[in-house]
């Protein structure tokens, strides 16, 4: 179970002064639930995933994963116990090619090249293809984000946090990466966030939270909160991430 | 002068510039302390010493094909100073890899210096993969410098292609590299270079390749890591003087209060001749180092891995 409890983060601004991103946020993410976080862009969903995972350091409140408070751990200290996180826009490293990086996040150097492309596979990737590329500016946007994807699975976490995994993809790898989350959801036994403003992703969710302006405006089953934010920007249906992209198919 | 005569310093240091561990198949010329300690010629590769003594030749026979030629280094003393030139006459139609290196273990207070020419005459159509690696290692408590200036000059028959390997890690106080390369027509040239400096280290590293021949082609690849209050310094410079492609890229990450000096040149004296060059030198980027922590690497840790991975 990760508890956040009156969580705040302020950053300062040269013009504006004090800008609250988070004013006040309590939520829970119970063991084996797949929680997707939505609302309205700017509201702190991104921050929140940040302040979780360890990146963003809270002004306020506590964290909590299962009794221990993590709050303030470090990045580090914190994956060790468990919690992974997909960034929104992945890091491209020069000369670390995709298995490194598939070894590094399994914490087994002696990863063997089939487990590997397992990852990859189960992201849509044909691994033969990626296994020895480098993850640099080769990699188109689509790709990354499901190397990245992978990433966190070979990790095979107590808490996966992925950060708006369908920004910057086209609709044919969007639907390669709903089909992934439904698979990680059908068989991991640990707890899932994804921040997402995805029709098709709160459809798969067990229980959705609607952050707007830094603080909660409604949590609770799909049942309960799916149906108030179809049309609204807290759910866009995919063909909406067409218009987007240019129609880019 | 200090001399050591110890075979266990003797074998690392082998291993670490040729990966030799038990005597080498193929020619070979192992050099300790000044000296040819083994030597052994083929059939086909024959290599025998210079007539004023000052190093060896290296001659191939033309259709020599799967066969590797091995001449290490190893100076285990301190201050001792050598200047040595060897020559490669590779004849055409060969498919061969040549491995060099130079390894010294300083034991002393007195800098320790290789100076090591290398000539290459590849013959039409010929492939060689030339492989050199440099390493120093200093007992604790001592003072001395290692100090090594390499000099490579590669002449490309027509058709001919030569891909050249450096590696430079750690342990050389003092480098002035240079290399040059004539390319005929044809012919390719790939060299690829990997540098890491830290302490007061410096590296001066300078290639100039000439394409000279319609349709040659150059790609020179650099990655450096300067760390401490290292310094490198690298000039790359591709005259294309007929219709040629050429290509340099220098790639750095700097650390520290390292400074690194890139310098990356095009002369283009034919109309014809397309050339690029790419140079970026930079810090490690918060954000690569704040991925690998999620994932469980500590910042030091994730550091290591975004060098190693960029050298390998």
């Amino acid at each position: 179970m990760l508890t956040v409890k009156n969580l705040r983060y302020d950053v300062a601004d040269e013009e504006l002064g004090q800008v609250d991103i988070i004013r006040d946020i309590t939520m829970e993410v119970p063991d084996g639930q797949f929680v997707v976080i939505t609302g309205p862009n700017g509201g702190g969903k991104s921050s929140l995933a940040k302040c979780i995972a360890g990146v963003y350091h809270p002004t306020g409140g506590r964290i909590l994963f299962g009794e221990q408070d993590i709050t303030d751990l470090s990045i580090t200290e914190r994956a060790r116990l468990g919690i992974s996180f997909a960034f929104q826009q992945p890091v491209r490293f020069k000369g670390i090619e995709v298995f490194d990086l598939l070894k590094l996040a399994s914490g087994d150097k002696t990863l063997s090249v089939g487990a590997a492309c397992q990852y990859l596979s189960e992201v849509g990737l044909c691994a033969k293809d990626y296994i020895n590329r480098e993850v640099d500016a080769s990699l188109s946007g689509g790709e990354l984000k499901r190397i990245e994807i992978a990433t966190v699975l070979a990790r095979k976490s107590r808490l996966s946090i992925f950060d708006e995994p369908e920004a910057g993809i086209d609709l044919w790898s969007f639907s390669n990466l709903i089909r992934a989350f439904e698979k990680i959801k059908s068989e991991t036994n640990g707890s899932i966030v994804i921040i997402s403003h995805q029709e098709r992703i709160l459809e798969i969710a067990d229980r959705i939270v609607v952050i707007e302006r830094g603080l909660v405006k409604a949590q609770g089953t799909k049942e309960e909160i799916l149906p108030g934010l179809l049309g609204t920007d807290s759910a866009y249906p995919s063909c909406h991430m067409a218009d987007q992209e240019g129609g880019a198919f | 002068m200090v001399y050591l005569d110890d075979k266990d310093i003797e074998q690392r240091i082998l291993a670490e510039v040729a990966d030799i561990h038990t005597t080498p198949t193929g020619a070979y010329n192992i050099r300790v302390n000044g000296k040819a300690q083994s030597r052994n010629s083929t059939a086909n590769i024959q290599i025998t010493s210079r007539e004023d003594g000052s190093g060896i030749n290296i001659n191939i026979k033309d259709g020599t094909r799967n066969e590797t030629c091995c001449i290490p280094v190893v100076i285990a003393a301190s201050g001792h100073k050598e200047t040595v030139t060897n020559e490669f006459f590779i004849g055409e139609d060969c498919d061969v890899v040549i491995v060099a290196g130079c390894g010294i273990h300083n034991c002393g207070s007195q800098d320790s210096e290789h100076h090591g020419m290398h000539r290459f005459h590849v013959g039409k159509n010929s492939h060689v993969k030339y492989l050199e690696r440099h390493y120093g290692e200093t007992e604790h408590g001592t003072s001395g410098g290692n100090i090594m200036n390499p000099s490579t000059e590669l002449f490309l028959e027509e058709g001919a292609h030569v891909e050249m390997e450096t590696t430079q890690i750690r342990g050389i106080d003092s480098t002035r590299r240079s290399t040059s390369a004539e390319v005929k027509a044809g012919a390719s040239i790939v060299i690829k270079e990997r540098l890491l400096t830290n302490g007061t280290q410096f590296a001066e590293s300078d290639l100039t390749a000439r394409l000279i021949g319609e349709d040659s082609s150059a790609n020179i690849i650099s990655r450096s890591v300067a760390t401490d209050n290292s310094r490198i310094k690298f000039v790359s410079n591709i005259v294309g003087a007929a219709p040629c492609s050429g290509h340099t890229e220098c790639d750095a990450i700097i650390a520290g209060d390292a400074k690194v000096l890139a310098v990356p040149a095009l002369d283009a004296d034919h109309p014809d001749a397309a050339l690029i060059h790419e140079a970026a030198i930079g810090k490690i980027a918060g954000e690569q180092l704040m991925k690998l922590e999620t994932l469980g690497l500590t910042a030091e840790e994730a550091e290591a891995a975004i060098i190693d991975g960029f050298l390998k």
